[in-house]
């Protein structure tokens, strides 16, 4: 749908979509008070930011007090955590999320999560409720392929995910006529992977199936836990459904030191490119000193679910005032 | 020097790739997982017409292909080059035969004809999706009352080679469709 610009005032979704998306709300409300897992509404201004290096975060300052620079979410992870650390039991948020830059048929700088921890779950205990919840919104059911991101890499690639090289992956890339891999790469190892898997496995994964893949390489760890079985794994899934991500989930780090060295390499990783430099959140990690439970978490894109459930092409279809008419 | 950065990206905006115009055909945003976010692009090359699949780095800038399209009256050809004039400031092209290729078969003299230009130079012809060309030669013998049927080939006075009708003989003028290459009426004379 190509916004008009003298005409931009009405929405860009139709009064079913709004219809369907109050629906589908209701649905996932229910769906947790049966489990008893509490809403929980936190803030979306915080005075840290994300530090992984492919987010940027919207920021802006307060009245009075330029000092103070405060930051929109890239998810509401981080307080939602706080909340685990302070006993609030197991815990999901529909919480409006920022990202810069990000525009396009699968994409809106401001779009909405759906977020769950749930206390004393495993990685596998999640991907059922995952799949459960999907069944109770396409009020179907539905195939599902669970395969590690190992199994379904080297299928495509013939590479080992596990073991390998920026040098092999860029060389694959170049191999399918994409040199330009080498430039948005960068010297990340994780980059690489993640642009192999966009280009050459995501698209070409089967219709009509939810694909749960499981356990990513230690540098795609972000905030899971690492797994203790060879080779060493991060606890970490992604949901894929018509070649669309739609979630991603850890088994949590509960491990403070662990995560503070994460953010750190992160930050370090900022530092030496473009990416501005941010606050990491002391207050997470100072919750996860004082003790996470144990627990999973995921987070699932609202909007793209909504897209899938209604079969349309393209998220300002779903969206009321995506952002050029925002 | 006018450029684009991948947020400008989308279909129809021209671009140089290569040292050659080309045109976006299609363009996504990607973000994989948590991992850098690219443009994913389908560039069609305006000289060879050649589809190939590129990403771009977010952001990334890329030099603007200074292409345009204008309707221009086809005038004649001397055997090497086709001669364009555009009728409002009377400048003349000539454009060699990668640029004409197949649209030569329906050239014929005045006819207004779309010509893309890049820095001046065409780079491709099209033809109006409608032209009127006289038959030069058919099967007189084929006869029939109605324009159903299989019909027969008939050479144009371009050279082009056509189904007509049965019923449709030498040196009459008939209208036909550019883009299917295929007969469409008698024209009114």
């Amino acid at each position: 749908m190509t916004p008009d610009s003298t005409n931009t005032w009405p929405p860009t979704c139709s009064t079913a979509l709004l219809h369907q998306r109050a629906a589908l709300y209701q649905t996932i409300r229910y769906f947790f008070a049966d489990k008893q897992v509490l809403e929980v509404d936190t803030p979306a201004l915080s005075s840290a930011a994300s530090c992984d290096v492919n987010l940027d975060s919207f920021s802006t300052q307060r009245a009075f007090n330029a000092d103070q620079r405060l930051y929109l979410q890239t998810s509401p992870e981080f307080a939602m955590k706080r909340l685990l650390a302070s006993g609030s039991g197991s815990i999901y948020q529909i919480a409006k999320s920022f990202r810069q830059g990000e525009s396009g048929r699968f994409h809106n700088p401001e779009f909405t999560l759906l977020e769950w921890y749930r206390v004393g779950f495993s990685m596998a205990d999640l991907m059922a409720e995952v799949i459960e919840l999907l069944m109770q919104c396409f009020g179907r059911n539905i195939d599902v392929y669970t395969l590690s991101y190992a199994q379904l890499f080297q299928q495509k690639t013939a590479i080992d995910p596990h073991d390998t090289t920026v040098d092999e992956l860029i060389a694959y890339a170049r191999a399918q006529g994409h040199p330009e891999a080498a430039s948005i790469c960068g010297n990340s190892l994780s980059n690489a992977l993640d642009y192999l898997f966009s280009q050459y496995i995501q698209p070409n994964l089967k219709k009509n199936i939810v694909y749960l893949v499981t356990d990513y390489p230690v540098c795609m760890a972000m905030l899971a836990k690492l797994g203790d079985q060879q080779p060493v794994s991060a606890k970490r899934f992604e949901v894929y459904f018509n070649n669309i991500e739609l979630a991603n989930g850890y088994e949590e780090l509960t491990d403070v030191k662990q995560q503070q060295a994460r953010f750190e390499a992160e930050l370090k990783q900022r530092k030496n490119s473009s990416a501005s430099v941010v606050p990491m959140d002391e207050n997470l990690l100072a919750a996860l000193a004082s003790g996470l439970p144990e627990c999973s978490g995921v987070a699932l894109g609202l909007d793209r679910l909504l897209m899938l459930i209604s079969g349309v092409e393209s998220i300002d279809e779903v969206l009321t005032f995506p952002i050029n008419r925002a | 020097m006018a450029t684009y950065n991948t947020s400008e990206f989308k279909g129809g905006l021209k671009i140089m790739m290569d040292n050659d115009p080309c045109s976006i055909v299609e363009n996504e945003f990607v973000r994989p997982g948590k991992g850098p976010a690219f443009s994913r692009v389908k560039i069609r090359n305006l000289k060879t017409g050649r589809v190939i699949d590129r990403t771009f780095k977010s952001g990334e800038t890329v030099e603007a292909a200074d292409v345009m399209e204008t309707e221009m009256a086809y005038l004649y050809n001397d055997g090497e080059f086709w001669h364009f004039m555009d009728e409002t400031t009377y400048e003349q092209v000539s454009a060699d035969a990668v640029a004409v290729g197949e649209t030569s078969k329906w050239l014929k003299e005045q006819d207004k004809c779309t010509v893309m230009l890049w820095n001046g130079a065409p780079l491709s012809v099209v033809a109006p999706n409608f032209v009127e060309l006289a038959i030069t030669d058919t099967d007189p013998g084929l006869k029939g009352d109605t324009s159903g049927g299989g019909g027969k080939p008939a050479t144009l006075e371009t050279g082009a080679v056509v189904r007509v009708p049965l019923f449709v003989q030498i040196g009459e003028v008939i209208k036909v469709d550019t883009r299917t290459g295929e007969y469409s009426a008698r024209a009114k004379s």
